[in-house]
Formats: C-alpha cells, sequence, structure tokens
C-alpha cells in the first residue's frame, strides 16, 4: 500500500537517508571539515582520522535533502580504509554511480557537497603534514 | 465544502490539461501561484485571433489590421474595468509583472530618486520586487529600508515611525505574500506612505488573480500584475499608473509605436500609454488576457475569492493535521490567499515534491524567489501548495495522504 517510488528510483539512496552510516563525530579525528550548500541548506560535517596517507576512519553529521545526506552516508562506507589519492581520484561520474541515479545539475550539487567537503579535509590534512 | 466541490467539479471541465495523467496518475495540480492552468475558451480566443485576424495593430489601413487593433484596444479597456482604473489610459501592457516593476523603476525611480532618499519595501518581497530597487537604490546613493513582519505573518506597522522624518521617496510591497499568504492591509499602507510622500507601488501578482481588486478605492500609485496568473497566456502583464504620474515619466523603451513624430533631432513621444509600449505588442497575449477577465467575471471575484477561502481552510485544517508539519503565515484563512507554504519535519521540501510528483500531484519546492523572507523564517526552503478556481477538497485529501505515506516509508 506505501507510496509508490518511482520506478528507477534506488531503494539504497532510502536506506542510506533512513539509517545514514557512519553518523557522528568520531573521537581523535584528525581534521573536520564542513560544507554547506546555500541554495538548499544542506549541510555535512566530515570527521576524519588518517593513518600515514590512509584514512583509518570517518564519520559525518549533517542536515538537508535526501541525495547530500544519503552520498554522504554511502561515501564514508566507500572511503574508510582507503589510501588518500584513490579518494582524491573519486569524480562526479563515480557519485552518479554509486547513487545508481542520474541527476539535474541542481541536485548534483546536493549529492556532491560530501565529497567536496572531504577533498577539502583531505588537503587541509596533507598540508599539515 | 460541497459548494467548494461543486464549483471546483464543474469549472475543470473547461480545463483540457485537468484531463491528462501524470505518471499514469490523474493530475493534481497544486502549484498555481506560479502560473495558473487555462481554460478552453482563452485557448480558444487565442486560436481564433490567429485564424481570423492576425495583423499587427495601430498600423494596417485594412480591415484585418483594425480588428486587431481594435481587439487589442478593448482588452485594455476590460483590464482598467476589471481593477476600476479610470480610464483605459492608466493601463500599459508589459510581459509580465517583472518587466512593469522595472518599467517604473527605470521610468519613474531614475528620474525621481535622488541621493540619500530612502525607498521602502518590506522583507515578504518577491525578488521581482526588490532586486529592482535594490538596483535603483545603488544606482542613485539611496538608501533601501525593509518593513519587518512579526510571527504571524503581518507587517510591522509600528516600523514606519522610524521613517516618519525621512525623505522616503518610494513604498514598494506585496498585495499577498507568495509565500506566507499573508493579504496586506494596502489601503492602509498606502496612507501610511501618502504621509510620508511616498509613491506605492503595490505587487498584486498574488491578488488581482484571486479577489476583487479596486484600484482607486485604494489609491495606490501604481499596481503590477501577470495574466499566466490569472487563466491567461504567459508573456503578457500589466502596469497601473495612475494618469498624472504616466504623464510625466519618459519612456521605458525606445523605438517603434511609441513616437507620434521623428526628426532627425529628436522625437515626440506618443500619449500614454502607447509611449510605454515600444514594438508590436503581445496581441495574442492580450486577447487571452480578456479571455480570461471575461471567464473571471463570469464566475464573479467574490466566488472566486469565497472558494479559495473555504479550500485554504480545508487545506489548513488537513495539513496541521499531520505530524511534523510547520506551516507559515497568517492563521486565519480569511487573512490569506490561497496557498500554503510549509516544511515537514526530517524531510527537505525538494525530496518531498519528488515523491509527490511521481503520485502525480505537483507542488513548488525552494524558495520561492523569496530568500529574504526564507532568511527571516530561518529556513533554507519551504513546499508550497496552492489554489485556484479548479482546485477541489479531495486533491489536498489526496495531498495529505501522500504525506502521511512519505512519512511512513521514510519513517519519520
Ligand atoms: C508576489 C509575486 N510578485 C511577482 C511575481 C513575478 O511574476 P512574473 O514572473 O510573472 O513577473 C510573482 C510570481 O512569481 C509573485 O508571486
Amino acid at each position: 500500500m506505501g507510496i509508490h517510488l518511482p520506478e528507477d528510483f534506488p531503494k539504497h539512496i532510502i536506506e542510506h537517508y533512513r539509517r545514514p552510516r557512519n553518523y557522528g563525530e568520531i573521537e581523535g579525528a584528525n581534521v573536520i571539515v564542513k560544507d554547506s550548500n546555500r541554495l538548499c541548506g544542506d549541510y555535512v560535517e566530515i570527521y576524519l582520522k588518517f593513518e600515514g596517507k590512509r584514512i583509518s576512519d570517518i564519520s559525518f553529521k549533517g542536515q538537508g535533502c535526501m541525495m547530500s545526506q544519503a552520498s554522504a552516508s554511502m561515501l564514508t562506507e566507500l572511503i574508510k580504509g582507503k589510501e588518500v589519492d584513490e579518494v582524491l581520484k573519486i569524480t562526479k561520474n563515480d557519485i552518479t554511480k554509486m547513487l545508481g541515479l542520474e541527476l539535474d545539475p541542481v541536485r548534483m550539487k546536493c549529492a556532491m557537497l560530501p565529497l567536496v567537503a572531504i577533498r577539502k579535509g583531505i588537503e587541509t590534512y596533507l598540508s599539515k603534514r | 465544502m460541497d459548494e467548494v466541490f461543486e464549483l471546483g467539479s464543474k469549472i475543470r471541465e473547461d480545463f483540457p490539461i485537468l484531463k491528462r495523467l501524470v505518471r499514469g496518475k490523474p493530475f493534481v495540480y497544486l502549484d498555481s501561484a506560479a502560473t495558473t492552468q487555462k481554460p478552453i475558451q482563452v485557448i480558444e480566443a487565442i486560436k481564433n485571433y490567429y485564424e481570423m485576424f492576425n495583423a499587427n495593430v495601430h498600423r494596417g489601413i485594412y480591415s484585418i489590421a483594425e480588428e486587431a487593433t481594435v481587439a487589442y484596444e478593448k482588452a485594455r479597456e476590460k483590464v482598467a474595468h476589471f481593477i476600476n482604473a479610470r480610464s483605459p489610459r492608466e493601463i500599459v501592457f508589459t510581459r509580465n509583472a517583472t518587466e512593469a516593476i522595472n518599467l517604473v523603476m527605470y521610468s519613474w525611480g531614475l528620474s525621481n530618486v535622488r541621493r540619500r532618499d530612502v525607498l521602502l519595501t518590506t522583507e515578504m518581497e518577491h525578488h521581482s520586487n526588490l532586486l529592482p530597487w535594490q538596483t535603483l537604490s545603488k544606482l542613485k546613493g539611496a538608501t533601501l529600508k525593509f518593513i519587518g513582519f512579526n510571527e504571524d505573518g503581518f507587517l510591522k506597522l509600528e516600523e514606519f515611525d522610524k521613517y516618519k522624518n525621512k525623505s522616503v521617496k518610494l513604498f514598494a510591497f506585496t498585495f499577498a505574500s507568495n509565500v506566507l499568504g499573508t493579504i496586506n492591509q494596502v489601503r492602509e499602507l498606502v496612507k501610511y506612505a501618502k504621509k510620508m510622500g511616498a509613491v506605492t507601488i503595490v505587487d498584486a501578482a498574488q491578488a488581482v488573480p484571486h479577489m476583487p481588486v479596486d484600484v482607486q478605492q485604494l489609491d495606490c500609485d501604481f499596481m503590477v500584475f501577470s495574466g499566466h496568473k490569472m487563466l491567461g497566456p504567459m508573456g503578457i502583464g500589466v502596469l497601473y499608473g495612475k494618469e498624472r504620474l504616466l504623464e510625466e515619466m519618459k519612456p521605458f523603451m525606445v523605438g517603434g509605436e511609441m513616437v507620434k513624430a521623428v526628426s532627425f533631432e529628436s522625437s515626440e513621444w506618443n500619449d500614454i500609454p502607447w509611449k510605454f509600449e515600444a514594438g508590436t505588442p503581445n496581441v495574442e497575449g492580450a486577447i487571452g488576457l480578456a479571455a480570461a477577465i471575461d471567464y473571471l467575471q463570469r464566475l464573479g471575484m467574490d466566488t472566486v475569492r469565497k472558494h479559495e477561502v473555504k479550500l485554504t481552510e480545508h487545506a489548513l485544517d488537513a495539513l496541521t493535521r499531520v505530524d511534523g508539519i510547520t506551516y507559515y503565515g497568517p492563521s486565519s484563512p480569511e487573512q490569506r490567499c490561497g496557498l500554503i507554504s510549509f516544511n515537514l519535519k526530517g524531510i527537505h521540501p525538494h525530496d518531498l515534491a519528488m515523491f509527490l510528483d511521481n503520485e502525480g500531484i505537483a507542488i513548488r519546492a525552494g524558495h520561492h524567489c523569496a530568500m529574504l523572507l526564507h532568511n527571516r523564517l530561518g529556513i533554507t526552503a519551504s513546499a508550497r501548495v496552492s489554489f485556484y478556481i479548479y482546485n477541489i477538497p479531495s486533491e489536498i485529501d489526496l495531498l495529505v495522504n501522500n504525506l502521511e505515506k512519505i512519512k511512513k516509508m521514510l519513517e519519520i
């Protein structure tokens, strides 16, 4: 009886939105970055912990539309344990693939917000080293 | 409620688009504040013009050019009569409300506003009635000031006191807010402005389509609205201006149609209102707008208003029963125009609009061209439903059912 989802709307987006993974703060994070999207008010705060050039732990907090928050949740899963160089290679295309959804430019901006924040966080860490 | 249902149901027959399916479901259109759908009578009037007497106006010597000119000028008379202007000379056709405001800004504003003058507006304006004044104040070194609104969505009238001894040149304000729904007390506001010696411009984009409006009774200097928000086609809008002011103003754009005589050095402007209508006008638009006014007058603007008050009452009732809903603006339907902006806790308006679209329900989500207002409310976006004569209570019930379903699906 529930609402019908758009036919091609990936269930895992809703899943991640409803039950975000790696949500909250982590103790002893090396870097904390915030970023927001002024137009729709999406907001993310990313916690990053590094071991050398590897991201040993990552978490996020945030508020906003489903695209920004689900994307953040999925990205934390994807990135945890990965080398920094690998993470910096993630593109817009990879985000589209990860979401399983073609987005219009406005909503793509929402989906990209967490990645943009993560890149900034990595750069901050690398420049401090 | 029965009478609301009856009127809406009867009227729907005239709107071809309301018979279509969207995503396999009956189309529920709840975004009339953005633009209204068009009845067959308006579509036919435009078709008839192109099939029977399409010609350029004010120029041809032949029969159909005369017919087109008469139809175009009859449309102007109809608009004048509809808002009770003293004369059709006070009605200038523009592309839309936005262009009408820009016309006043360039034509009246540039000649009359000086350094250190105050331009006054409100915090509940659509960007259309904000950016022109921001621009004008920058161009002229004037100061732009804002009257705020309170928690119930009403203007803080006491703030006028601050400007008592200032040189306030202009007060630009909305008749009805496209986000809060608040209907402002235009007559009172014009009186305040007059006391300060300010010229008044009323953005009636959300008022003229929905309720009886009488410019002589309101006594404003300028009023603007858009045809497409009142059953008419896109690309036709109206500037009402008091004759005396229009006479004093310079043209906004120059070219054909707006001159009487041209020599190599200078030109003699045409009379009002044609002085402000450079180039070939939107004849199709004016004829469509006239047909729209005929349609609305057959119903009666009192009936239109009553229908919307009832629908708004029903919608406020139904929406406030949904847990987690916050709506903005006055609580009394009598003090609102037929729209409601709201937020549902736990879901962004963009997502809400996307899920509703999948059920064939069209609503608006975002800042509705009023970022300043949303800032004041402490939010970045809202969802908005808006009604017109063809909406029926069951559409609102369907909306609310779907809100509940979405909540369940997202466990919010
Ligand atoms: C209050 C208000 N003013 C002005 C406008 C601008 O109308 P238009 O885009 O037709 O010029 C709108 C419509 O979006 C509105 O709601």
